[in-house]
């Protein structure tokens, strides 16, 4: 069924007032954990150049985070008001401490990266000492911090949102890792990339999967991610995480294949959550996908298919 | 009183008083908003713009951060008065419309700076002294109620009149309704009462009387505010099935801890796997 009737068209819930700076947002938390991740690899491993990548990525894309979520707000300079609470049924105020956690490990992390410019000697052996262990926790908060902003979106009343719940975290955690190794693959000694290019082939498959359900498994719901300026940039998306792990997987040797596939990862990743938003935005705009799905959900349980406008007599007959 | 039937009791108020709604009855509505008029005017709300919408005599186009009060005008062919009796007339159904008070509230359980809270008179209400504007609870209201406003960026809705009820005074939308389309009381008396009406109208062969938001089972437990309608709800422009989206909450944080672990696996993996 998708005859419906509503009030002059007006949605019925309310489009998130989000500004691009979520949708960015999206993007920049998902490469900050990516980043995390793959500093604290390769700082496990030996790999100082994919190292100091990861770890100034991840402070550059948190300080991007924190710009974008503070600007969005509609008092940014009651943004510590966040800070008064801890409420576990709010994905926002979960996000806010899973920042408030990762932060300034990643942070720590990213400023030992001085430590082989510092003299000799304990100075420098306490740099990497602090250094390691605070890009080890920055690491062990990333996996939180690049899937809760599924459960954001997720826990609204927007229609293709809510019902990709079961996808949307592991679309952002393979995005997360994708631009994260996209990063490394642009900006890492080629030799150290090998981790980065198998992350690379995980994260795509992750997001690859994810999105192809959800612009095919929630029925009408799929269709805002299909249609219009959403459906290009998923499609898009997709095109470009094809690519990016093509590249990667033959451009092993090549720097210049190389910097070009992590661009088109990184560009995908963009593309993917932008998408996603969109998508939303415009479900709740129609409120066709409002009303069809809870109009099918109620026949199915009353089995009174809806009554049509004129069986609803003015005054009773008989008194006429 | 049980947690299910006080939702402030279930918040934690150690004695609440009643719970207290609002009941309208769209029957009688006479479209005159007078509702409107009076929550602005109590409120200090501002104007929502002076425009002509072209939806009947329907120029506020429905709730918003600066109208708490908004009466929808449906215009339809009414039914043939008899058998014989020909097109039907023209009939126009209106309906004020207003925040719905949740018993299981989305706007609330999203605000991550207890900005929103539940009132002693289990009523939902924003503290604008807290509200950062983040905007969560707008997308999150099942009903499409609360609303960030323009130039101050912070979230407005209905507090059914918060200030008056605290000393015994009722809502201004209620007081100043003069159909009593707008009823206020402790909410289950209203429910009562909204059964009565509901059952003699049938009784009078206004068959298509129907009750909306006064289950405590359905998917937000129930409304503090509920309706009388005579047509389906869509066509007020009301969600015919809506959910608290928190509902499902559980389950997406346990997916949302999946995908974290697989994303982690992925990783380590990825650096034991080879050595290269
Ligand atoms: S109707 Fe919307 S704004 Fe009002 S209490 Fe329910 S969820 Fe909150
Ligand atoms: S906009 Fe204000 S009331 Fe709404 S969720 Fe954010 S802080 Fe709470």
């Amino acid at each position: 069924m998708t005859d419906f009737r509503s009030y002059y068209g007006r949605p019925v819930v309310r489009p998130a007032v989000w500004r691009k700076d979520i949708a960015g947002y999206l993007f920049t938390g998902g490469l900050a954990a990516g980043s995390a991740l793959l500093a604290a690899g390769a700082d496990l491993t030996g790999r100082p150049g994919l190292r100091r990548v990861g770890r100034l990525t991840a402070l550059g894309a948190l300080g991007a985070s924190t710009y974008f979520l503070v600007n969005d707000l509609g008092r940014p300079a009651r943004f510590h008001h966040m800070l008064r609470v801890a409420k576990p049924t709010s994905p926002m105020s979960v996000g806010t401490w899973i920042l408030a956690a990762f932060g300034p490990a990643a942070g720590l992390a990213a400023v030992s990266e001085i430590a082989p410019r510092l003299p000799g000697g304990p100075a420098r052996t306490a740099a990497t000492a602090a250094g390691r262990a605070a890009g080890l926790a920055a690491a062990a908060v990333a996996p939180a911090l690049a899937t809760y902003t599924g459960v954001l979106l997720a826990d609204t009343a927007t229609p293709s949102w809510h019902e990709a719940y079961p996808e949307l975290p592991f679309v952002f955690a393979g995005s997360a890792l994708a631009a994260g190794a996209g990063m490394a693959l642009v900006a890492a000694p080629l030799a150290e990339t090998g981790p980065a290019r198998r992350v690379a082939v995980a994260g795509a498959a992750l997001e690859l999967y994810g999105s192809h359900r959800v612009e095919n498994e929630l029925g009408l719901l799929s269709e805002p991610y299909k249609q219009g300026r959403p459906g290009r940039l998923l499609r898009a998306g997709r095109a470009l995480t094809a690519a990016g792990v093509v590249g990667a997987l033959l451009g092993r040797r090549s720097k210049v294949m190389s910097v070009l596939s992590g661009a088109a990862l990184l560009a995908a990743s963009v593309a993917t959550r932008f998408g996603i938003f969109e998508g939303g935005i415009a479900s709740a705009a129609d409120p066709r996908y409002t009303v069809v799905p809870q109009r099918e959900r109620l026949d199915r349980i009353t089995r009174t298919p809806s009554t049509p406008v004129t069986a609803a007599p003015e005054r009773a007959p008989a008194q006429d | 009183m049980d947690n299910a039937a006080s939702p402030a009791a279930a918040s934690g108020y150690a004695d609440p008083p009643r719970r207290m709604g609002f009941f309208t009855d769209t029957s009688v509505c006479i479209g005159c908003k007078a509702c409107e008029v009076a929550c602005k005017e109590w409120n200090g709300v501002p104007d929502d713009g002076f425009n002509l919408l072209g939806m009947s005599y329907d120029n506020t186009g429905g709730l918003s951060a600066n109208s708490w009060r908004a009466v929808a005008f449906i215009e339809q062919p009414a039914p043939p008065k008899a058998p014989d009796g020909g097109a039907g007339d023209l009939r126009w159904l209106m309906m004020s419309n207003v925040c719905k008070h949740c018993t299981h509230a989305a706007c609330l359980d999203v605000c991550p700076t207890g900005a929103l809270f539940r009132t002693e008179f289990s009523t939902v209400v924003v503290q604008e002294d807290i509200c950062n504007g983040c905007g969560y609870c707008i997308p999150a209201c099942p009903y499409g109620v609360i609303d960030q406003r323009e130039g101050d960026g912070r979230a407005w809705k209905c507090t059914m009149c918060y200030d008056r009820i605290g000393d015994g005074l009722t809502p201004a939308c209620a007081k100043a309704c003069p159909t009593q389309s707008i009823q206020y009381g402790p909410l289950d008396e209203l429910r009562g009462r909204a059964e009565q009406r509901q059952a003699k109208l049938h009784e009078a062969g206004e068959t298509s009387a129907r009750l909306y938001g006064n289950d405590p089972g359905d998917g937000v437990g129930g409304d503090g505010a509920f309706f009388l309608l005579l047509d389906e709800p869509e066509v007020y422009g009301l969600p015919p099935d809506p959910v608290v989206t928190t509902r499902d909450l559980p389950k997406m944080w346990r997916t949302a801890g999946l995908a974290a672990l697989t994303m982690a696996a992925a990783v380590v993996a990825a650096f034991v796997g080879r050595s290269r």
